[in-house]
């Protein structure tokens, strides 16, 4: 193993790792916590969860989102539920099981150690909210409820209707915020974090810009957790909110934090399809439509006829044929893949034909249109208000769009990155669900990084800075990187030419979704990235930002963002260049089996490709973390 | 020292008065509904009826709690409004009020009628009643029925009463269900039977009180 | 279609902001309504001016982030809808749309129709949560809630913190708000053991935030995005006074 990644994984068998770990960590006394300051970016379920659970334990949390509250965070937007090993439906599910599944929907792509840890602290996860409030299905006895999600045979899903994600991220604020109110947090709403201070090697603080004002601000700490979630929003066209970004890590990426597999993005298979040039973002409808809906495409090409005029021999239910055993809930970039090949083959439906139906008429049929409506109607109301159609009647038309990043910092077991003292959490580091996620496995582990692991490791890192000062932020390495901050800001409004950061980032997307996306190949990413690197330069001399750098100016922001956007896009091209094997997301076109399914290459690349930044986008240097699986052997991951 | 002094006590204060004032237009009404008897029974019976009622110190007891309830309420309504408005938006397009019945929007200006009229009311009847000077009846009563069945005599005043009557309906139309809200009556089912029986409340209210000044009308002679 | 907007702009709280009007051609139907926006500002930058600041970020009616007045009614004219939910669709071509921020004395404006709702979360701050540290929690199923209850729980816990109550509320109320948290937590076992002290350290918040009393005119529901029924702002005021008469204070 390299010795720039130390991973850090703690003795034992597997099982045993966590809590050997936890036996062993450094401790820090209640009466020293308080002299230590801890910066949190993010306030989603990660990032709030972390927060609230430090400063429970007496530590001084500054938290910091740049939504106008923490509530907003787009963990807010998880629909369909969360995932832990409960067992309640005695359906053979146990710690074991659930990481199996979990390294398996991965590609076996993942570290052993992290992802049977996260199935581990699952079970806690759903007791710490049912603790808190979150209102959970529940049976008419009283206990709680669980259905199935993709790529599973048990039912291991805890839901809360349609909101499962706003419910557990109420949760973590509500604790958040009870924290604000004994005052160990400091809460800074609508502040956006431009970069980071490394002092001696170590994070040391944070250089943050007001929204409201516009004024940068200095903040030091003994730590800095980035819990700023994932990038998919580079696509421009993803299911993420508008304001999803990946500045933080990326800042911190040029301040020596690894990346880590960069190009593994989830492509969503139930999102709704972009009806045209003005789309802003793609609506993402509960992969939990998938427990009832049917998946088709008609069987002639360019087929114009209504839904409902197609019978039942014209269809093709192509994941139920592909895929007897999983059928419509086979894993999420295996449906997504699917649907796109039935696109390309011009069965796509709708006016743009970029979609497949959604087919709820046999559950309507079987079950009743009230037990649809108790289990979906949230979904359908919204279908309803998007679309203008009524999903009860015909079916819903879906498409793929770009979800979830895999890939993040990189991080070792302790959720620390390769920058001492900066740690990453949730959908912002790349650790635990390898080239795919599955679905329900994101709440999950944005929780359980904040709640159950980070307050162990944090607390080991932090047992050694017990003697450390506080840093003063008026000292000089902040001043020089806040300096460096506000001159980016000032550049990008005397620039004053002719593009909007909007048009720059839209221009990107396309190009990374045509060549980084669902499909990619050799030939594709070298245009790609020959293409990023003149969008590169052009958004370089002909950004137009009007207005200016100390006030409200929402331009400015979008200008940040897309800049740090330009340079991510081609790291992702080279990271999906350079693996030369299709694995979960990342699909190559040129190594596929005869069938068209992923082919891995374990001989050359059963490892995690960790990016350093070298002052030069286009050359990166790499560092390879070999998988080591002690436990489990990796096989033809087959959902057939 | 908080509690006394917070809106939502504020609002129990409406919601109690309120209700209480309520209670007594059933009582007034009754008394009321005697001048609809033959017109010598009337007399007779409304005369003593009010003597009754002036010399009991029962009545006397309520009546100080009736001006206290009238005065709370409507300190609190002034109070409350005022603080309202302040803290309320100004738009300067404003559609707001698809959302909520107008009554339910309007009960300070429906106050103000109702109270506008009930000085005309007490300086008609009750002040002529207490301190004026009326012939008495056969019975040695003060003869209220004759200044009742005269001041009803003339068109405006009947007008000016039903106004104020329809005021009071909607008025109670909004406002008995709002009080047992105010008050913490949060199940739905019980919330309707409330809601169900305020309207029946109100109408029947309106009815009672504009049903006497018409008949009076329209039967004294030409 | 085409469309002439008549935009609140306002450079700063102090500032004194007036209506301009805009128009906008080509409007295509199935557009959001913040998507005509970024139409409107993707115009207005072109041309070197400065966008219109507004408040918007999942775009899925989920964050609560969005929200503006839109031709006098919050969220405009579709009930139970977010703005970012509304479409074009809903509007004709040739009108005139009228765009203000949320107004009340709780909510300043920070710039055009950006506004502050941090009072929302200061609410929270005193006392909308269960008092629960990471690492106390019993076994899940150790306490069953019933179906129902769970569910009536759920119907006051879907609150997305949007403002619209505060926005349609003739007295700038933000009891459903408000609301909305404590029949949740009172309604669930976890929650009950502090319900007195969370009811009236909550209504105080809410009260010294300078938002206005509660008349019941309903207009809260009627335009709250998530349906939230004002029942549970009599809800409320029960265990409010059920503290109050008990002395079960902060």
């Amino acid at each position: 193993m390299s010795r720039i990644l130390e991973v850090r994984i703690p003795d034992g068998p597997l099982p045993e790792k966590w809590s050997n770990y936890k036996a062993k960590a450094r401790l820090v006394s209640p009466n020293n916590r308080k002299k230590l300051d801890v910066i949190v970016v993010g306030t989603g379920l990660a990032g709030a969860s972390a927060a609230a659970s430090l400063a429970e334990m007496g530590y001084n949390v500054k938290s910091f989102c740049f939504q106008d509250s923490p509530r907003r965070a787009h963990s807010v937007a998880a629909q369909g539920g969360v995932n832990a090993s409960k067992n309640y439906r005695n359906d053979g599910d146990n710690v074991f099981r659930f990481f199996y599944d979990t390294i398996k929907g991965g590609d076996f792509r993942s570290r052993e150690a992290n992802v049977y840890r996260l199935a581990e602290c699952s079970a806690s996860l759903i007791d710490q909210a049912v603790a808190q409030g979150v209102p959970f299905a529940r049976e008419y006895g009283g206990y709680l409820r669980n259905r199935s999600f993709g790529g599973v045979q048990v039912s291991r899903t805890f839901y809360a209707r349609g909101q499962t994600g706003q419910q557990l991220l109420l949760g973590a604020y509500q604790a958040l915020m009870r924290q604000v109110s004994a005052k160990k947090v400091t809460l800074y709403a609508r502040h956006e974090m431009l970069d980071l201070v490394v002092i001696d090697g170590r994070a040391r603080g944070i250089i943050a810009r007001n929204l409201d004002t516009g004024q940068t601000e200095r903040h030091a700490a003994h730590a800095v957790v980035l819990a700023t979630g994932g990038f998919g929003k580079i696509y421009y066209l993803s299911t993420l909110a508008m304001g999803c970004n990946a500045s933080a890590i990326w800042r911190a990426h040029k301040k020596g934090a690894f990346m880590a597999n960069p190009s593994w993005t989830q492509i969503h298979p139930t999102c709704l399809p972009q009806s045209g040039a003005y789309q802003s973002k793609l609506t993402l409808m509960s992969e939990s439509l998938r427990n009832d809906g049917r998946i088709w495409v008609p069987l002639q090409h360019d087929d114009t006829r209504a839904p409902g005029a197609i019978p039942e021999e014209e269809r093709d239910y192509y994941l139920e044929r592909k895929y007897p055993s999983f059928g419509n809930l086979a894993p999420r970039d295996i449906a997504s893949r699917a649907a796109k090949e039935q696109i390309d083959a011009g069965k796509g439906v709708g006016p743009l034909k970029n979609a497949v139906y959604l087919d709820f008429s046999k559950a309507i049929g079987e079950y009743g249109k009230s037990t649809i409506t108790e289990r979906y109607g949230n979904l359908f109301t919204m279908y309803k208000k998007i679309t203008g159609i009524d999903a009860y009647r015909e079916p819903m038309k879906i498409s793929p769009a770009a979800h979830f990043s895999m890939g993040g910092l990189w991080v070792d077991y302790d959720l620390m990155t390769s920058v001492p003292g900066l740690f990453a959490i949730g959908e912002a580091n790349f650790s635990d669900h390898g080239a795919n996620r599955l679905g329900a496995n994101s709440l999950l582990q944005a929780c359980v990084d904040g709640y159950f692991v980070l307050p162990y490791t944090l607390q080991n890192y932090l047992a050694d800075e017990i003697r450390t000062p506080r840093f003063d932020p008026d000292s000089t390495p902040f001043i020089e990187v806040e300096r460096a901050v506000k001159a980016q800001l000032q550049q990008f409004t005397d620039c004053r030419g002719s593009k909007t950061a909007d048009e720059f980032h839209r221009e990107l997307g396309r190009e990374l979704y045509d060549k980084c996306g669902l499909l990619r190949s050799g030939e594709g990413l070298r245009n790609a990235i020959r293409n990023i690197r003149e969008l590169r330069e052009a958004f370089r001399h002909d950004l137009l930002v009007p207005g200016h750098t100390d006030e409200v100016n929402s331009e400015l922001e979008k200008a940040g963002r897309v800049a740090d956007y330009m340079e991510i896009a081609e790291l992702m091209c080279i990271d999906a260049l350079h693996r030369e094997e299709s694995c979960g997301a990342h699909f190559r076109e040129e190594y596929q089996t005869a069938e068209g399914e992923a082919r891995r290459d374990d001989e050359r690349f059963c490892y995690s490709a960790a990016w350093q930044w070298t002052g030069n986008p286009s050359e990166p240097v790499l560092h390879k973390e070999p998988l080591v699986f002690e436990t489990i052997t990796p096989t033809v991951r087959s959902y057939k | 020292m908080w509690f006394v002094k917070n809106m939502i006590t504020r609002k129990n204060l409406m919601a109690l008065t309120g209700l209480f004032l309520a209670f007594f237009l059933i009582i007034h009404l009754l008394g009321n509904l005697q001048l609809l008897l033959p017109d010598e029974v009337a007399r007779e019976q409304y005369n003593w009826y009010s003597h009754l009622l002036a010399g009991n110190i029962v009545i006397e007891i309520i009546a100080i709690v009736l001006y206290a309830c009238i005065l709370l309420h409507l300190a609190d309504a002034i109070y409350l409004t005022i603080r309202g408005r302040k803290v309320s938006g100004n738009y300067r397009l404003d559609k707001r009020a698809r959302a909520s019945t107008w009554y339910s929007r309007n009960m300070m200006f429906l106050g103000a009628v109702i109270f506008a009229f009930l000085v005309i009311h007490f300086k008609d009847f009750w002040y002529q009643y207490k301190f004026g000077t009326l012939p008495l009846d056969e019975k040695g009563h003060k003869d209220l029925y004759t200044l009742v069945v005269t001041a009803f005599g003339q068109l405006w005043y009947v007008i000016v009463y039903i106004i104020a009557i329809i005021a009071l309906g909607y008025h109670m139309l909004h406002g008995v269900f709002s009080a047992h809200r105010t008050l913490g009556l949060y199940h739905p089912v019980y919330n309707r039977i409330v809601r169900t029986a305020g309207v029946v409340f109100s109408v029947a209210m309106t009815f009672g009180y504009a049903v006497i000044p018409i008949v009076i009308y329209i039967k004294q002679p030409l | 279609m085409d469309i002439v907007l008549k935009i609140w702009r306002q450079k700063d709280q102090d500032s004194t902001g007036k209506l301009e009007t805009y128009t906008l051609e080509e409007v295509n139907p199935d557009m959001s309504f913040l998507e005509m926006l970024d139409t409107l500002n993707h115009n207005l930058v072109k041309q070197g001016e400065r966008a219109i600041e507004f408040d918007h970020d999942c775009r899925e009616g989920i964050c609560g982030q969005c929200g503006m007045m839109i031709d006098g009614i919050a969220h405009g004219p579709l009930k139970h809808t977010t703005t970012c939910q509304l479409h074009m669709r809903s509007f004709c071509d040739g009108q005139t749309i009228q765009i203000e921020p949320f107004r009340a004395e709780a909510f300043p404006v920070i710039r055009d129709l950006k506004v502050d709702r941090s009072a929302f979360d200061r609410i929270i701050a005193s006392g909308g949560y269960v008092s629960v540290d990471t690492g106390q929690a019993p076994e899940a199923n150790s306490i069953p809630i019933a179906h129902h209850d769970a569910e009536a729980a759920f119907d006051a816990a879907v609150c997305i913190g949007c403002g619209a109550c505060v926005a349609s509320c003739k007295n700038a109320s933000a009891s459903l708000f408000t609301a909305a948290k404590i029949s949740q937590m009172t309604r669930l076992p976890q929650g009950r053991e502090e319900a007195g002290t969370r009811v009236t350290r909550m209504v105080r918040q809410m009260e010294s935030e300078d938002f206005g009393h509660c008349t019941n005119t309903e207009a809260c529901e009627v335009e709250c995005p998530q349906a939230i029924s004002v029942l549970h702002i009599a809800r409320m005021n029960y265990e409010y006074n059920r503290a109050g008469i008990f002395f079960n204070k902060a």
